[in-house]
């Protein structure tokens, strides 16, 4: 079969578990996230088990793409390889802290929740496809 | 099921769903770069793909549960602009959100996605206290 489509497949299923992931695990509740990062008032931890059990089976992920030439659908893998520590990474996660707590969203419970068809969540993504736009397209090609 | 429960098992879903895509297409589950490449028009079909994926879920889970999981925004127009500017902006100047820093980064143990994720867990206890302190 044409490797695209099989490539294509692939995103479509990876996007669909990771979707109702998100909404098994109470993250698509911006509610809950702000309790979550409430930790000096009524702190609620449970999401702290989201970000652990995704980590603990996409660390066995990674050791079984060490063990592997290439993905299944590609001729090679495609892994960040910058480790450089600085200020735009430090700068940039600072902002999207700021932006998670003070709106309860990251952009997969965005753009996920967007099924749900509740206004806030249209404005939320829209304003996040603004700000990605404004770094792209300005801020980073800034003479 | 108890939250906890469910916030386990929903997390390693979205563990399993970043598998996939790494070992599958070679790529890193993203959600920030993803869409980011999609705005620019990089890598359009596949990346497309994924995004249509994440509501697709949810409806999977009502489809599974016979209702749609809780969302529920806490604060007015004007945060939830700024919230969105904030998020879209900072994820793409650093380089990944919660999912590519703190789901795969941290399972490369990656010390850029480490200081990442401490970065911006510490910026979000201090905008949700400063909320709270405001009383919103």
């Amino acid at each position: 079969m044409n490797r695209i489509i099989l490539q294509v497949a692939a995103a479509l299923a990876s996007g669909i578990v990771f979707g109702f992931g998100l909404s098994l695990s109470g993250m698509l509740n911006p509610a809950r996230v702000q309790g979550f990062l409430d930790i000096f008032g009524a702190w609620d931890p449970s999401l702290a088990f989201v970000l652990g059990g995704a980590v603990a089976v996409a660390f066995v992920g990674v050791q079984a793409m060490k063990r592997m030439k290439h993905p299944a659908f590609d001729d090679s893998f495609h892994v960040p390889t910058n480790n450089r520590i600085d200020a735009p990474l430090v700068v940039g996660s600072a902002l999207f802290g700021l932006g998670w707590g003070i709106g309860g969203f990251c952009p997969g419970p965005a753009i996920a929740a967007l099924m749900i068809g509740l206004p806030e969540t249209v404005v939320f993504v829209v304003a996040m496809l603004v700000g990605m736009t404004l770094h792209d397209r300005v801020w980073s090609k800034r003479p | 099921m108890s939250i906890y429960l469910a916030s386990l098992i929903g997390g390693m879903l979205i563990g399993t769903s970043a598998v996939m895509l790494l070992l599958l297409n070679g790529r890193i589950a993203g959600i920030s770069g993803i869409v980011g490449r999609l705005v620019q028009g990089v890598q359009t079909a596949t990346n497309l793909a994924f995004v249509i994926g994440l509501p697709l879920g949810v409806l999977v889970y009502l489809l599974a549960f016979g209702g749609w999981p809780e969302v529920r925004m806490t604060v007015g127009l004007p945060l939830i602009v700024a919230a969105g500017l904030l998020v879209g902006f900072g994820s793409r100047m650093g380089s990944g959100c919660t999912s590519g820093h703190g789901v795969l980064g941290l399972a490369r143990l990656s010390p850029r996605s480490m200081v990442a994720v401490a970065t911006f867990l510490t910026a979000g206890v201090v905008a949700v206290a400063v909320l709270r302190g405001l009383g919103l």
